[in-house]
């Protein structure tokens, strides 16, 4: 099995530790000089830089949320000029989108680590990578491309959507792997059925997943129906994108990229740090970025982490599957979607906040999201065209907001059962398990 | 092979060093860069022990060597080739080579070393006799490296090696210094040339104020912007890349 770089991946844990700790004081000296945000979070607890001693002083030190990040919007957090930033991407965020930049170096790395991903999910130079993944602000589909290309791989940058398409192209370009979400490889694999392409008959080997949950059914169905090893890996675009954890063949879990990254994993309710195996919501200090360093970054994704040495010869740590959110976060075609946001939404269309319930299905493999919004009875009953117009209004608006297009539903007052604020925002009834 | 873990160093009322962690593998050739007074010379003499670190450990080859006095560092196998050769100007070259010997046991094995030195330097050869005063300022570096290496060291500290030398012999002595890594010691330098010391090192720290702001390949540390900005003018650049 190959390893895309022995000298980083296969540290020694004590070497790594040192690695870690250099890397860290240095992100620390550079952020404390350069980001107001936390030479402020600092001088507010009395620490300096030079009093993180040893790693584990990490602990000490404040949560960075992804509310900090709405609140920097666009460009104070950024720990260089901007004319030292080459790319910028971005995703939907707390109340705005979180805006994260690249320096040249950065986007080096960022390449590195998705090479190191794919290449634990068994593509070589000698694959045909075929990138089903959103190209443009969110960062799927650019960081997967250039990790592939980096790797040497043929390139396939089909984007998402117009699944009969992707489907020729898998067959007569001959894909070997492919890179999608994994309700995507589940559509693209129903669409097929429906098109009578035998997927035995596809070049097909490996598919690298990522982006929303899946589960160890789905893993199954994926490999069954599509003749793949099938493979996990993780990112996320405040921290960098794809390329933070990835699975290797032996399918035991993500080995997350501890060279550049501080993974912790703490009690979302109280912020301690658990032991290894115990599950809680995954922390992380970017200890190499210079353009978006961010320190203790609260990633709202449930999972545990472990230290035992894989078969696979990497001796960095590895994360579990992402078992939940922490924040009722749900994710949707990849979309991370903040229940309040589209409360914020629907108030600035009607004038003020509706009770409203989010409702999402999984129709075959394709997820959709219902907005249940109650109206006063006057509204309710008022004319249709009127009620047809503000839907629409509604409609536009969530969209616009979030990214996803929802179906929007008045409900009668009274008909969203909630016990308290926090209960009644999000029905999920798409079946996941671990 | 040597590892600071958060060091600081008090150079008398100066904090000079503040929470300083590297590291050197064997068989690399590390360079520190900087401003002048970000620390960097600091930092040499508190891993040669010749101004003690305050807090933090360092270790060399498995032993803390934290406090360990300047001569059982040597003993250890640290040799250091301070700033401004500091050659025993009044002593024959043989007399200073035989002092850079002084720890070792072996008397027969000093000599061996002396005479292989003698082959490889001829300029050492042709004055084996004079006073190191006498010497260019070139010849008393080649001497000052010489009399280091004559320590038997599993690692050499370089101390701005090519300051105040002709751009000639700027390029003769890193050759020497490539040559020493090719040997198998390994070597943390540091350089007031950094693009020069970038070019030979492999792996290079960036230290501000006596922090270290920035630390990687130096292959990357010779693209990045801020040390492009900072340390890499122009004028290195004759001298330098050929």
């Amino acid at each position: 099995m190959k390893i895309w770089d022995q000298e980083y991946e296969c540290m020694s844990r004590d070497e790594l530790a040192q690695l870690q700790l250099e890397r860290l004081q240095a992100t620390l000296n550079r952020v404390y000089k350069n980001v107001a945000f936390y030479r402020k979070k600092f001088d507010q607890i009395g620490f300096e830089p030079e009093d993180l001693v040893e790693l584990n002083d990490l602990r000490n030190l404040p949560f960075t949320c992804s509310r900090d990040l709405s609140d920097a919007y666009p460009y104070d957090l950024f720990a260089v000029p901007l004319r030292e930033v080459v790319r910028v991407h971005s995703s939907s965020g707390a109340t705005k989108p979180v805006v994260v930049g690249y320096t040249r170096q950065d986007l080096k790395h960022w390449s590195e680590l998705v090479a190191r991903v794919l290449t634990a999910g068994g593509v070589t130079a000698d694959d045909v990578v075929q990138v089903s993944l959103n190209y443009g602000l969110l960062t799927g589909g650019l960081g997967l491309h250039y990790g592939a290309e980096l790797i040497g791989a043929s390139v396939l940058p089909t984007s998402v959507g117009r699944t009969e398409r992707q489907v020729k192209i898998m067959q007569d370009y001959r894909t070997t792997a492919l890179v999608a979400t994994p309700s995507y490889a589940l559509v693209i694999a129903d669409r097929m059925e429906s098109m009578k392409v035998d997927a035995k008959t596809l070049t097909l080997k490996f598919a690298m997943l990522a982006g929303e949950p899946w589960s160890e059914e789905m893993r199954e169905e994926i490999e069954a129906r599509l003749y793949v090893k099938a493979t996990d890996n993780y990112g996320l675009s405040e921290i960098m994108g794809p390329g933070v954890a990835g699975e290797c063949l032996y399918q035991v879990g993500m080995h997350l990229n501890e060279d550049h990254f501080i993974f912790e994993v703490v009690d979302p309710k109280t912020g301690n740090n658990l032991e290894p195996g115990e599950v809680g919501e995954l922390i992380i200090t970017t200890i190499t970025k210079e353009a978006f360093p961010l320190i203790r970054f609260r990633t709202g994704d449930l999972c545990s982490m472990q230290y035992e040495a894989c078969q696979c010869g990497r001796s960095l740590a590895r994360m579990s599957r992402v078992l939940g959110r922490t924040d009722q976060v749900i994710i949707i075609k990849g979309m991370n979607i903040i229940p309040s946001r589209v409360g914020d939404l629907l108030e600035e269309v009607l004038g003020s906040r509706p009770p409203y319930q989010l409702v999402v299905d999984r129709e075959g493999h394709l997820d959709s999201l219902t907005v249940q919004v109650e109206v006063s009875e006057d509204l309710f009953f008022d004319k249709m065209r009127e009620q047809r117009s503000l839907v629409e209004r509604m409609g536009e608006k969530v969209a616009g907001g979030i990214g996803v297009t929802p179906r929007i539903t008045l409900v009668e007052p009274g008909s969203i059962k909630y016990e308290d604020e926090s209960s009644f925002k999000v029905v999920d009834n798409r079946k996941l398990s671990r | 092979m040597l590892t600071l873990k958060s060091v600081h160093t008090y150079y008398g009322n100066i904090h000079a060093l503040r929470g300083v962690s590297l590291h050197v593998n064997q068989g690399e050739i590390v360079t520190l860069i900087g401003a002048n007074g970000a620390g960097k010379t600091t930092a040499l003499k508190t891993i040669s022990g010749i101004t003690p670190a305050s807090r933090g450990s360092i270790t060399f080859e498995g032993r803390d060597v934290t406090r360990a006095a300047a001569e059982e560092i040597v003993r250890a196998g640290i040799s250091h080739v301070p700033e401004g050769r500091k050659v025993f100007s009044t002593l024959s070259l043989k007399d200073n080579l035989e002092m850079g010997g002084f720890i070792r046991g072996d008397k027969k094995e000093v000599q061996a070393d002396m005479d292989r030195f003698k082959e490889k330097f001829p300029i050492l050869a042709d004055r084996w006799n004079q006073m190191a005063g006498t010497l260019s300022g070139g010849e008393q570096q080649v001497l000052a490296i010489t009399r280091a290496l004559m320590a038997k060291p599993r690692l050499l500290i370089l101390d701005e090696p090519s300051m105040g030398l002709s751009p000639l012999l700027v390029k003769k002595t890193f050759k020497i210094i490539k040559e020493l890594r090719e040997e198998g010691t390994t070597i943390l330098l540091i350089e007031q040339n950094a693009r020069a010391a970038l070019h030979i090192a492999d792996r290079g720290y960036v230290l501000e104020t006596g922090k270290i702001v920035l630390q990687g390949k130096c292959r990357m540390l010779l693209e990045h912007e801020e040390v492009k900005r900072a340390y890499l003018g122009k004028g290195y650049r004759e001298v330098w890349e050929d």
